[in-house]
Formats: C-alpha cells, structure tokens, sequence
C-alpha cells in the first residue's frame, strides 16, 4: 500500500511537470494581456474571458475553425469512401498480390512531404487549387488514405468469413454485402479510423502552410499567424490555442487506442 | 456468382491504386524533372537542361551540411530522448496507481496538440527570456533568465519535439507492456526467478519489438519535422536550427528556385525511401 502511494505520487507529480506547459497556456487565456506578461507570473488573478471575446471579434476566429472542420470531415469522409471498397477486397477477395498491395500502399505514407513539395505547389498554382478548401481536402485525403485503409482492413479482416458466405447464399450483390452486413459490423471499427483521421488532418501543419493563406486556413495556420513579432499578445494567443486544441485533444483522450493501431499501422495493437 | 464475385473484387481495387499511385509518381516525375532544369519562379518558366547543376548547388552550399547535421541531431536526440521517457513514463503508467486513466491523460495530451501552438507556446510562454515560466523558475534560484531559442537554438526545437513525442513513445511501450501475459510473470516467480530475470527475459523482448517499430516510425516522422522549426526559429539564427526540410523549402518557396529545391527534395526522398525500407520489411512479418 505504501508502494503505491508512493508510486502514484512519483507518476503523478511527473505527469503534472509534464502538462504543465498546456495548462499554463490555460491559465494565460483567462488573464488580461497586462497579467499575462507579468512578471513573477501570477497564480492567483482574476478571471477574465475578454480574450475569448476578442479572438473573434479581432480575428474572426470562427472562419478558420470553420476552414478546419470543413477540410478535416471533408477529407475524413472521402478517405473513408475511397478506403471502404479497397478494404473490402483485399478482407474478403482472394488475391494473390494482397500482402503486395497492402505493403505499396503503407509505402506511399513513407514519401517525405518536402520531396514533393515544389511540384505540389505549382500544381496548385497553375490549376487554382491555392488556398482552397477543394485543394485542402484533396491533399490531406491523399495523405491519410494509407492509414485509413490498414485500419479499415485490419477491422475487416476480423469478420468472420461464414458470415460474409451467408449473404452469397441469400443472393446479396456485393454493394448489399458492403453496406448490409460489413459495415454494421465494423462499425466500432470505421468510427475509429473516422476519429484518428479527424485528428490527423486537423492537426497537420505542413501543407496547411504551405498551400493556403486566408480563404481556406485552418486554424494551424492561424496560431501561425501569432509568430508574427507585432507585440505581445500572450493572453490572446493562449485563448485562440485553447479554442484551437481543445476539441481535438478531448477526442484524443477517448481513442488512445485508436491513435496507436492507427499511428503504428496496426503493427502495435 | 463467384467468378464475377472476384473479379469485381479486383477491379474495385483499381481507382484507389490509380489515385495514389498518380499521387506518388506525378509529383515525384515533376521533381525529378525539374531538379535538371534551370527554373526560378521569379523568372516565369523554366530556360531548360542544366544537368547536374541543382545537385551541385545545394550539396556544395554550405547550408547543405548544416542541415544534414542539424537533421542528423534532431533524429538521433530525438529517438534517445523519446524512447528513454518512453520507457519510464510507460513503466510507472503500467504500475498499480491511483486514478491511473486520469493521470495517463497528463501523459498523452502533448502529443494532440497543434504543432504551431506548441512551437509558440514554448517559443513565449515557457521559453522567453524575460516573462518565460522557466526564466521565472530560474530566478528562483537566482539565475538570470536565458534567451533560449538565440543561445540553445537546436536544443530548444529538440525540447519541444520531445515534448511533443515522448507521449507517442509512452503510449506504444505501455501498449506492449499490457500485452505481456501476467499468468507468464506469475509462472516466472513460482519457479524462482527473481526481479531482474523477469525483466531481461519477459519483459525486455517482448518491449523490443514495440521500440523497433517506435524508432523507424519516428525516424520517418522526425526527418520530416517542419512546422515547429518554421514557426520558432524560422532555421536560425543563421542555419543553427535549419534542417534538410526547411532548407528544401527556402530554396523553393522562398528564394523560389525550383530547380534547386526539387534536386534537394528528391535526396529527401531517397533519405526516407532507405529508412522505409527497413520498415517495410519490420511490418511484413506482421501482416
């Protein structure tokens, strides 16, 4: 007993240090632009949600939030439809080239960004895809797809077969098959990959830097924005990043799972 | 029915294939491409075949050397640091605690968070010479606040990327922890193995696989590191932060010479391709 009390107060005194940054950001975003400077820093202060407000009314803030989940459920949803059929095959069709397949389409994700980043761009430019939500969409599809898949098959591949042989014998066709009996039961599964891909996209900041600027940024780019050596604002910048990671953290602390048979390719489950 | 069953099967795979081997192979042709022509984007278009010109631009610029010695620390610092912290946070995570689910919480959170506010977050609010929460803890112990990021430039990206992956480290290593059978463990200690056994030959193999796939994921991952370095340091001062990613991307978009920068983004590509495949033949043995 007194092990783990002494255990529980090691982990939990290091977990806390290791926090902290993100809960000071916290407090910060509660201070006025005057405390949040202040120094010695204060600890006890009064509470203010001026920031919050003037994020919006400042910077409209809303526009890139709404940039973000328009490119994160927009590219989450095309991955997914473009993973189901693939999944599906290579689950339930015989096919000799499948560990091939499986392993070329993990190989795309090894491609470093940067390789392709000059080409990338002046694609962009030349076809209008710039800071567009359509470009944003398309790109980050493309860079999730990979990860959808495996994780899509992984969970496929766990339906039993009998159960896929049944509906033949009932003269389902194969779309009846896909959406009659194996999504209902992966469910479980294609929410998983749902979220991690949510994740993904809304935290990706590469090509979000590179390839958009005010029309479609979302909001990695405008905590970017912050960089900018115009004066201090800590206190605002702390409430947009608050705002900003908030959402996606919360989802983060319920798919722990997920992030790592997602992240790892299944590799760790 | 079977037959057509299975060539559907077949050709529903196609689109996909199509779309992503045209996502690797387009770009990836362009790049090749241009890295043998003279082309600056300020100049409107490309004025034709200079052979191995770009290579020797960006390898004999002294840029070059800086960032493939700053990309070489990050990764390397980086894997140590990771998989160290990795280690000891999974260790007491996998321990009998209390409110174990919420403190693992503390543990994991870094890691959801955007890469620029991280890089700003650190850049301000903890490493800031003046108003920085570490400068207030060094004056606690009356030591003068320090300009991190202009005296420690590297160390102080190094910090924040670990911040940011020791809890991707944590969460695989006590993944494979709670996989080890504990009836295994049990059996063990029955039969007289002490502490240290247990650990060199339980424990330790089945972690080592877990610590392979950690060190060529984040390989991949850290020799891609681009926003924290763009954000916080902007590659400076001078070159001190700049890696082969930030180089290849001032070279392009920034001093807009195409050539160049796509002769140093397919050494990138060939730099990840061999970490790849390692990977790839790791994961086979795991399908």
């Amino acid at each position: 007993m007194i092990n783990k009390i002494i255990i529980s107060l090691i982990t939990w005194f290091f977990g806390l240090v290791f926090f902290f940054p993100i809960l000071w950001m916290f407090l910060t975003s509660f201070k006025t632009e005057m405390e949040a400077i202040k120094f010695p820093p204060s600890f006890i202060f009064e509470l203010t949600l001026v920031n919050y407000f003037e994020i919006q009314e400042r910077s409209n803030y809303f526009k890139y939030a709404l940039n973000s989940i328009t490119i994160s459920f927009g590219s989450t949803f095309l991955g997914i439809a473009l993973a189901i059929p693939v999944s599906w095959s290579l689950a339930f069709i015989k096919n000799k080239y499948k560990d091939f397949i499986l392993l070329w389409i993990l190989s795309t994700k090894m491609m470093p960004a940067v390789g392709v980043l000059v080409p990338m761009y002046i694609i962009f430019r030349d076809a209008k895809l710039m800071d567009t939500h359509f470009g944003m969409i398309v790109i980050l599809t493309l860079t999730n797809l990979p990860i959808i898949v495996w994780l899509l098959y992984n969970y496929f591949a766990e339906i039993p077969y009998e159960i896929i042989e049944s509906s033949h014998i009932d003269g389902a066709n194969i779309l009846n098959e896909i959406i009659s009996i194996v999504l209902p039961l992966s469910l479980p599964g294609i929410s998983s990959a749902f979220l991690l891909s949510v994740i993904l996209c809304w935290n990706e900041a590469f090509w979000s830097l590179m390839l958009t600027s005010t029309n479609s940024a979302p909001l990695s780019v405008f905590i970017a924005s912050f960089s900018s050596p115009e004066g201090l604002f800590w206190a605002k910048l702390s409430a947009a990043s608050v705002m900003a990671i908030m959402p996606i953290m919360v989802l983060g602390w319920f798919s722990q799972k997920q992030l790592v048979s997602g992240l790892t390719f299944g590799a760790i489950k | 029915m079977q037959l057509t069953r299975v060539s559907y099967g077949k050709i529903i795979l196609s689109p996909t294939i199509i779309i992503l081997l045209l996502w690797i192979l387009v770009p990836l042709a362009l790049t090749v491409y241009y890295s043998f022509q003279s082309y600056n984007m300020l100049d409107g278009g490309s004025t034709g075949y200079i052979g191995w010109m770009n290579y020797e631009f960006f390898i004999f610029d002294e840029a070059f050397y800086d960032a493939i010695i700053n990309t070489f620390i990050t990764v390397l610092s980086l894997l140590l640091f990771t998989v160290f912290f990795g280690f000891i946070f999974a260790s007491l995570l996998n321990s009998d605690i209390f409110l174990s689910g919420l403190v693992k919480v503390l543990y994991i959170s870094p890691f959801l968070v955007i890469p620029t506010v991280s890089a700003l977050l650190w850049k301000n609010l903890m490493m800031d010479p003046i108003n920085g929460f570490i400068a207030f803890l060094l004056n606690l112990f009356n030591y003068e606040g320090i300009d991190f990021l202009n005296e420690y430039p590297l160390a102080s990206i190094i910090t924040m990327l670990s911040w940011t992956w020791i809890p991707f480290a944590t969460l695989l290593i006590l993944t494979s922890l709670k996989s080890i059978d504990k009836q295994m463990i049990e059996s063990a200690k029955i039969d007289g193995a002490n502490t240290f056994q247990i650990s060199i030959f339980i424990i330790l193999p089945n972690i080592i696989r877990s610590i392979n796939v950690i060190i060529l994921l984040e390989t991949i991952f850290f020799l891609a590191v681009f926003a924290e370095i763009s954000i916080a340091t902007n590659g400076g001062p001078g070159t001190e932060t700049t890696n082969l990613p930030f180089l290849i991307f001032q070279k392009g978009l920034q001093n807009f010479d195409v050539g160049e920068s796509s002769a140093g983004g397919l050494i990138a590509v060939l730099l990840a391709n061999f970490v790849a495949i390692f990977l790839i033949n790791l994961l086979r043995k795991n399908i």
